[in-house]
């Protein structure tokens, strides 16, 4: 171990242990009900986190994406029960507008050396009001194509429901995990998450993976109003309120540093995973205010920060010289 | 016939707003040799490189590269031409892995996917060259300096680079791991490279240099083989013939020396540096030598209590005195001028006269401002005082001269009307002008009672001006040298006496 996967498997470590925990103490964890479930009702903050981990790695923040989400799931509920567009037809306009907005807001980000912070958080602003714009109620979706794809399920031995939206949230990571860790596309993002201006003298295109970065990310927000769609069989212009802070949370109890260089595509699952799980403990003891889940949250994000900063103190590793 | 030219720059003009910063320079770069690359701060030589590795372009005058026109655009237009350069800091990526930083933008693929065993294969193979066997799997950030530098190095030269400039890589080296780069320098050369090395030091121009070109006003004045220049005549190039034959004046010692002012009795921190004994009388320099990594810089933390020491005491006028953080050390008439100006020191976008009122208005509190008439009268005083060159007290500091800054950094000390000043490195990453005249406002500080604790690595500059030297090696104290027996040899022998021997 280098002290670069250190992260990863405290974040793996905290998983498997709080796991072990809800099932001491409710038994219907064990089995495949609770994680297909798990993995289906947290599908949408998936799909988010994916392209929330390229941009942080690559130093920046995406305010916007919670905001492109409900747009995406408005424009989507509209299109498909008022204006009679096809459903696909309807994904990919949403997930192509989104994917056009993210890109905007990267050429942004780099031409105008404004900071990630600043310019996504006019586009969420820009976003939210385009939802509202479009309509300022639930628009529910009276289609059989969505009744057809939400019955969709793998069954598990043992009860459980992989919903279509998980398999989405599955193919989202898994593209990511590749493209992220696998591509000389993803050791640009690394390298300028590390160092932005050494990237720049090394010969990264800078600019260009910045637009990328954010073109994912857009991309992810509006699939997530596709699964959130979906899921839900409605659009609603106040969906996604606050998620991009829960997608940064995932991403950063997933082992990334806020400071951007650092992260993996696997842990940022995982990160999303843990709040699911909270989420799901406090539904099943009944008892709890849900709003625990935020104070978990915000410990387990306080902890991983003190771990990120163990971690640089790391010593040194000292050379061996051939010969001597 | 003389070997062909692989870099041929020929009045080559640079302008900025107000200033000419290259005036029809003039480079030649062969291929397989080093070429030493000098001048002062702001004689044209970051311009020049910034040029050559397209990260400005030139207003006027052309460059040649094995005879064919080049302008490159951006440093992935230069590397393409065969020209790398290594910048003092930021040269390489810290998170990323070692064969990753080797490999950014040209990772060997298949399928669009990165072969990862067979990059880090290669890049184990690389390194062996250069003698370093080192983990390509763990992030660089995580190896010192030197081996940053090398990795750097590898990758240029990997790059099938014909000129690789290397801007100031020794300045955060030791002794050994300059020894090091030099060796891999030599080897590049060997397989034809052309190398630019810029440095502030002279001995390693002679070290390991083949020819030199020195730049004054954004203008050549000199390429020679480095063979026929002397040490003198060097620094008479870089300064101009009004300045020739400046190198250190030797201090009067002693004139001046009055009564104790602090001294430090058995001062020391458990694994930082162990105690050490030391005395400062008004009108006395005293100097802390040693390799890098000795101990040194850690003395002047724990006397100006920016590391609280866990053992020994100090006595101030007389008087025992506690230094439980900076602000003790201020208020008992300590100043510190830190190792890393950038960083530590100056507050880069306010203005001079901000600058010089910082240390002042810390010790009256933020109830009590400075008024701003009271700091720009300030401010006036020391830039006429210290010849701090700038246009007004206004100038945001970082936009200065390294020698500039640091003359504002002793202001700042000063305004406070110090006892002790303690000054780390004061010289580094300084050109040879400013070198000398902040070595000249140091004898003028004690000249009026001051003392000052001066921490170098050159120990010619030492030898001019301390009174007493303190030696430092593996984080203790390994002698003081007083007096007449204060010479550069006796310190080097001091530092490089085998360990048990010549404890002070």
């Amino acid at each position: 171990m280098n002290g670069r996967n250190l992260p990863l498997a405290a974040t793996l470590a905290v998983f498997v242990a709080a796991y072990a925990v809800c099932a001491a103490r409710f038994p219907a964890f064990i089995g495949t009900r609770v994680p297909a479930d798990l993995v289906t009702d947290n599908a949408f903050l998936g799909v988010i986190a994916v392209g929330m981990a390229f941009v942080v790695i690559s130093g920046g923040i995406d305010l916007s994406v919670g905001a492109v989400m409900g747009f995406s799931s408005v424009l989507i509920s509209l299109a498909v029960s008022r204006w009679g567009v096809p459903p696909m037809a309807a994904f990919l306009l949403a997930v192509g507008l989104g994917t056009g907005f993210g890109a905007a807001i990267g050429a942004a980000i780099h031409g105008l050396r404004a900071p990630a912070f600043i310019v996504t958080l006019t586009a969420m602003f820009l976003a939210r009001g385009a939802g509202f714009l479009l309509t300022t109620e639930a628009v529910p979706i009276d289609h059989p194509f969505f009744r057809t794809v939400q019955d969709l399920a793998i069954r598990l031995p043992g009860g459980g429901r992989l919903g279509a939206v998980s398999l989405v949230m599955a193919a989202a990571f898994l593209a990511g995990g590749v493209l992220l860790h696998a591509t000389r596309f993803g050791n640009s993002v690394f390298a300028i998450g590390g160092d932005r201006r050494s990237a720049e003298l090394m010969g990264v295109p800078v600019g260009r993976t910045t637009v990328l970065v954010y073109a994912i990310s857009g991309g992810c927000a509006a699939l997530a109003g596709v699964v959130i769609s979906i899921y839900t069989r409605a659009g609603n212009p106040l969906t996604g309120v606050g998620v991009e802070l829960d997608a940064i949370a995932a991403v950063v109890i997933g082992g990334a540093l806020l400071s951007g260089g650092v992260g993996t595509m696997l842990g940022a699952l995982v990160g999303v995973l843990i709040q699911g799980l909270i989420l799901t403990y406090i539904d099943f003891d009944g008892s709890l205010s849900s709003w625990w889940s935020k104070i978990a949250t915000g410990a387990l994000l306080f902890a991983f920060i003190g771990l990120q900063k163990l971690i640089v103190q790391l010593p040194r590793l000292s050379p061996r010289m051939a010969g001597a | 016939m003389p070997p062909a030219e692989l870099l041929s720059v020929r009045g080559c003009t640079k302008l900025y707003p107000g200033v000419r910063a290259l005036d029809g320079a003039d480079f030649q770069v062969r291929a397989g040799e080093i070429h030493a690359l000098l001048g002062e701060n702001g004689a044209g030589k970051s311009t020049l490189i910034a040029i050559l590795t397209g990260v400005t372009a030139a207003d006027g005058g052309e460059v040649r590269i094995e005879g064919r026109p080049a302008r490159p655009r951006g440093p992935a237009q230069a590397r393409e031409l065969g020209i790398s350069a290594l910048y003092q800091e930021g040269a390489l990526v810290p998170n990323l892995s070692v064969a990753e930083n080797l490999y950014l933008g040209r990772e060997p693929t298949r399928f669009g996917l990165v072969r990862r065993r067979r990059m880090e294969g290669d890049a184990r193979l690389l390194l062996a060259a250069y003698g370093l066997q080192i983990d390509v799997t763990s992030p660089l950030g995580r190896y010192s300096t030197a081996v940053r530098q090398l990795v750097a190095i590898a990758r240029a030269a990997d790059l099938s680079a014909k000129l690789l400039i290397l801007d100031e890589p020794t300045s955060s080296l030791d002794a050994d791991e300059t020894a090091m780069l030099f060796e891999v320098m030599r080897q590049l050369k060997a397989r034809g490279l052309g190398i630019v090395f810029v440095t502030h030091f002279l001995d390693q121009v002679y070290a390991v240099c083949d020819r030199l070109t020195v730049l004054r006003n954004g203008r050549t004045v000199a390429e020679r083989a480095v063979g026929e220049v002397s040490r003198a005549e060097l620094v008479g190039l870089m300064l101009g013939e009004a300045s020739a034959g400046a190198g250190y004046p030797a201090r009067r010692r002693g004139a001046a020396v009055g009564p104790a002012v602090a001294t430090f009795r058995g001062f020391g921190r458990r694994r930082r540096v162990a105690p050490f004994d030391l005395q400062f009388r008004a009108g006395e320099v005293v100097a802390a030598a040693g390799l890098l990594g000795s101990g040194r810089t850690e003395t002047a933390l724990l006397m100006f209590g920016a590391e609280t020491a866990d053992s020994g005491e100090v006595e101030v006028a007389g008087r025992p005195v506690k230094l439980r953080g900076p602000r003790d050390a201020i208020r008992a008439g300590f100043g510190f001028c830190p190792e890393d100006r950038k960083r530590d020191g100056v507050v880069g976008a306010l203005s001079v006269r901000e600058n010089i009122a910082l240390a002042l208005q810390a010790r009256g509190g933020w109830a009590r401002p400075l008024s701003r008439r009271r700091q720009a009268d300030l401010a006036e005083r020391y830039i006429k005082a210290l010849d701090i060159r700038t246009p007004d007290a206004e100038k945001p500091i970082e936009q200065l001269s390294g020698g500039n800054q640091q003359k504002t950094l002793l202001a700042r000390w000063l305004a406070t009307d110090p006892r002790l000043l303690i000054l780390d490195e004061p010289t580094r990453g300084i050109d040879v002008g400013g070198h000398a005249e902040i070595l000249k406002l140091v004898d003028e500080l004690c000249t009026q009672g001051l003392s000052i604790y001066m921490i170098s690595s050159e120990l010619a500059e030492i030898a001019a001006t301390a009174d007493r030297v303190l030696v430092m090696r593996d984080r203790r104290p390994a002698g003081l040298i007083e007096g007449a027996a204060v010479s550069p040899e006796a310190i080097m022998a001091a530092i490089a006496a085998p360990p048990g021997e010549a404890a002070g």
